[in-house]
């Protein structure tokens, strides 16, 4: 592809509550064996985009060891890779990245040393799966300065939190309404774009001359009357995690079908770093229903409509319903635990019971020691 | 070409085809043949050997390479991609004069004498690619230098009325040192079962391959071991007393796999101490839906479960469908079991499908019409890409190979005993 990547990682979000003090965003968990910046590197990948910049800043530990090599994404060679790009001091620079322009443009050699002619940049923490080229050629084709990828959001998705895109019948953006107080529009910005290199460049030097610091606020809805900025319209999954509710309900979406079969199955799955973990292992006693289950867990209780992470231990007689317990957690016999996440590394002690609501999924963190295993 | 000197390197015998698990190796040798829902045999040795700090291993194939290579591709996997050392795959080559399939174990090192001495190595290690265990060669080594061996040999005490299939050690009690060694003998005198895994000092071992070098079927156990004891050599036992099992036969290899379900099982993958690593390409989270049943079973990546599975091995990307029984049962990757079908103790190959309604196992016992050296049980051995057409039922201690049609069944049935062996389009 003529396109070089930049996925903007540097993510904290309020609405994710205790779930980001152990990791940005984009390092969360996902879908049993993933990880949220997965899709976006496989889109890449897939694209073949052969070169990519992922801009950390927020708690990026997670994050770094996850992208600790790149041959998993097939990033790992002569010609192009993978660059994870922190905050750093140098003779003319001490700040942290100051917003998304701040961090591209504290990482602008990137831009410039790149011979490719575009640039497709995304967020960390969007599960879809897109071809950019077919961004590209759209945005080709319709001679655009930025394109900007959109879709329509599902019913139950409060659109107050994303950027809402008025379109006039070309589809090129006319209004722009940066999280709303009163809704718009559900056609909704998703955080991808398609811009030259070189007017990037332009746009975020001169930006920075200005103290400006936000793509969203600072290109897109600054500039959209001087450019010509269009909307490729994403008619296939998306969801962005950035809540506690959209985090829970994007991994219950994986026990549709559908959802495994594009994202699992089909020849352009999501990649992920490989754990050498065991198969999973059901135990006597374990009755597990309408579940997903990773690799390295051990089940020996009931588990109903939920989704189990990697290397999970579930005891007897526990009921876990409605829930997503992360990775490494051990649960003691006899406990119940409904409408929870369950934090990765958990240590939960038998007989012990955690109720959350269907409507307010309950987060369960505890410090227990681990005895076991 | 400049010395990359290795204390001990590893060589890895992978070429045997592994004729008595039947259909199974009918297109892969057996090093390569699935274990235990997400492995292949060979990587228990290869993780082994990481696991010892071992990172220059050569894998000598021959027989039905294909799949072999491709698991085990530049060694990312294990971790033996390296810049110095790693893993190569050590085939059989033409050369001027002399050109020689690998005609004995022995006989499979002596042609890669230059590939070890690019190494330079004080040690060389020899394995086998058929048998599941956890082992630590450099503990083995050790010992080795610590009785200043020439050749040491790992040996496993066995049931007595075992040890005839074997290589047999007569041991000095005192200090391990082999006195005598006999290879399958009918009236044994020890317990103590030769692995097939051996430390040679390489200027030991290289001095006895190229005198032993018109040996035809040049051959460890039968020929260099031998010749090193008679020239006085030190030769050594290393005793070991852990999980050690032969995978080579079809009971054998069921019985393997069926021991991993145990809620503590006698060989525990579940360590963290002791990993063992594959060569994946799935990575999804299985799937168990609404109605399955899943009970006693080891389930491996990105499997759909829509029907009932009980103690069984299920390999990664199958699809067990509505309404089908799996029971007792291997099966392995990217297998579909279609919907009403039940299968009761059948090895069944990867990319396979079982039609709707297919009864596998069903019936009495009856000795094999096909090959009774090879097939003496009760399982359903169907090798990979098999296709069973819908409606049809399958008795015990049968073997199938290739995609089948109704035309194969008389009155929908394939007897107990029986076979169906397609000859493929391609060998």
């Amino acid at each position: 592809m003529k396109a070089i990547g930049i996925i903007l990682a540097g993510g904290n979000s309020k609405r994710m509550k205790e779930l980001t003090y152990k990791r940005a965003v984009p390092a969360m968990p996902m879908a049993g064996t993933y990880r949220a910046i997965d899709f976006v590197l496989t889109n890449m990948a897939n694209s073949h985009v052969q070169k990519v910049a992922v801009l950390t800043q927020y708690n990026a530990r997670s994050l770094n060891e996850h992208l600790s090599s790149s041959k998993w994404w097939d990033f790992g060679r002569k010609q192009g890779g993978l660059f994870v790009y922190h905050p750093t001091i140098t003779p003319v620079n001490t700040d942290w990245y100051r917003g998304t322009i701040d961090a591209i443009y504290q990482n602008i050699h990137y831009l410039k040393e790149s011979h490719e002619p575009y640039v497709v940049i995304a967020n960390g923490d969007g599960i879809y799966k897109l071809n950019f080229n077919k961004v590209l050629d759209y945005h080709i084709q319709k001679r655009a300065d930025i394109t900007m990828v959109t879709t329509t959001l599902r019913d139950w998705e409060d659109s107050s939190r994303f950027g809402q895109v008025i379109l006039d019948e070309d589809g090129k953006v006319i209004g722009f309404e940066e999280k709303p107080m009163v809704e718009a529009t559900r056609e909704v910005n998703c955080g991808i774009y398609i811009i030259r290199r070189r007017l990037l460049i332009e746009l975020i030097e001169s930006c920075v001359a200005e103290d400006r610091y936000d793509f969203v606020r600072d290109i897109i809805i600054r500039y959209r009357n001087l450019k010509s900025i269009y909307a490729y319209h994403l008619d296939a999954y998306w969801s962005n995690i950035s809540s506690v509710t959209s985090y829970f309900k994007t991994n219950m979406d994986f026990l549709n079908a559908d959802v495994r079969q594009a994202f699992f199955k089909d020849d352009d799955r999501t990649l992920t770093k490989v754990n050498d973990f065991p198969p999973a292992k059901y135990n006597p006693g374990s009755h597990v229903r309408n579940s997903l289950v990773a690799s390295g867990s051990i089940l020996n209780g009931t588990v109903e409509d939920s989704v189990i992470f990697k290397k999970s231990f579930i005891g007897s007689n526990c009921v876990i319903r409605n829930s997503i317990i992360l990775n490494d957690v051990y649960i003691g016999d006899n406990t119940v635990i409904e409408n929870c996440i369950v934090e990765s590394h958990n240590t939960i002690y038998a007989n012990s019971s955690y109720i959350g609501d269907p409507g307010n999924i309950r987060i369960v963190q505890e410090s227990n020691k681990r005895y076991i295993i | 070409m400049s010395m990359m000197k290795k204390e001990m390197i590893a060589m890895l015998l992978a070429g045997g085809q592994g004729s008595r698990l039947g259909v199974l190796t009918a297109h892969m040798a057996k090093p390569a043949v699935s274990f235990g829902g997400k492995y292949r045999i060979i990587d228990f040795p290869l993780s082994n050997c990481i696991n010892s700090g071992v990172d220059t291993v050569g894998v000598m194939t021959q027989y039905q390479p294909l799949r072999l290579n491709t698991h085990i591709g530049i060694g990312i996997a294990w971790d033996l991609d390296r810049n110095r050392g790693g893993v190569t795959i050590l085939s059989p080559y033409e050369r001027q004069s002399n050109t020689d399939w690998y005609t004995g174990t022995a006989n499979a090192i002596y042609q890669n004498i230059g590939y070890i001495d690019g190494f330079d190595p004080e040690y060389v290690l020899i394995l086998g690619g058929d048998h599941i265990y956890k082992m630590d060669y450099e503990l083995m080594l050790n010992f080795h230098k610590a009785n200043h061996a020439d050749i040491t040999m790992a040996a496993m005490p066995v049931p007595i009325e075992e040890a005839s299939r074997f290589g047999v050690l007569i041991t000095d009690p005192s200090n391990g040192r082999i006195l005598e060694f006999e290879e399958k003998p009918a009236h044994p005198r020890s317990n103590l079962a030769s692995m097939g895994i051996y430390i040679f000092n390489w200027k030991v071992l290289r001095e006895a391959l190229i005198a032993n070098k018109d040996v035809p079927s040049l051959d460890f156990g039968k020929h260099v071991i031998p010749y090193c004891h008679e020239k006085g050599d030190r030769v050594f036992c290393y005793e070991y007393n852990s999980y050690w099992k032969d995978v080579g036969t079809l009971s054998s290899y069921w019985e393997a796999n069926m021991e991993l379900i145990d809620l503590v099982p006698v060989f525990n993958l579940y360590e963290e101490y002791w990993q063992i690593y594959t060569n994946g390409s799935s990575m999804a989270p299985q799937y168990i839906a609404k109605d399955a049943h899943v009970d006693r079973c080891i389930i491996g990546e990105g499997c759909e479960i829509y029907g009932t599975v009980t103690n069984s091995v299920i390999g990664s990307e199958v699809i067990i469908e509505e309404g089908a029984v799996v029971n007792n049962s291997i099966i392995m990757d990217n297998t579909v079991i279609k919907a009403g079908a039940r299968v009761e103790k059948a090895i069944i190959a990867e990319d396979c499908v079982i039609g709707r309604n297919c009864v596998l196992g069903d019936g009495e016992y009856r000795e094999s019409t096909y090959n009774k050296k090879v097939y003496n049980s009760d399982l359903v051995t169907i090798g990979e890409k098999t296709v069973v057409p819908d409606n049809v039922s399958i008795g015990k201690n049968t073997a199938l190979l290739g995609v089948t049609t109704p035309e194969d069944y008389p009155n929908g049935r394939l007897e107990s005993g029986d076979a169906i062996i397609k000859a493929g389009e391609v060998e």
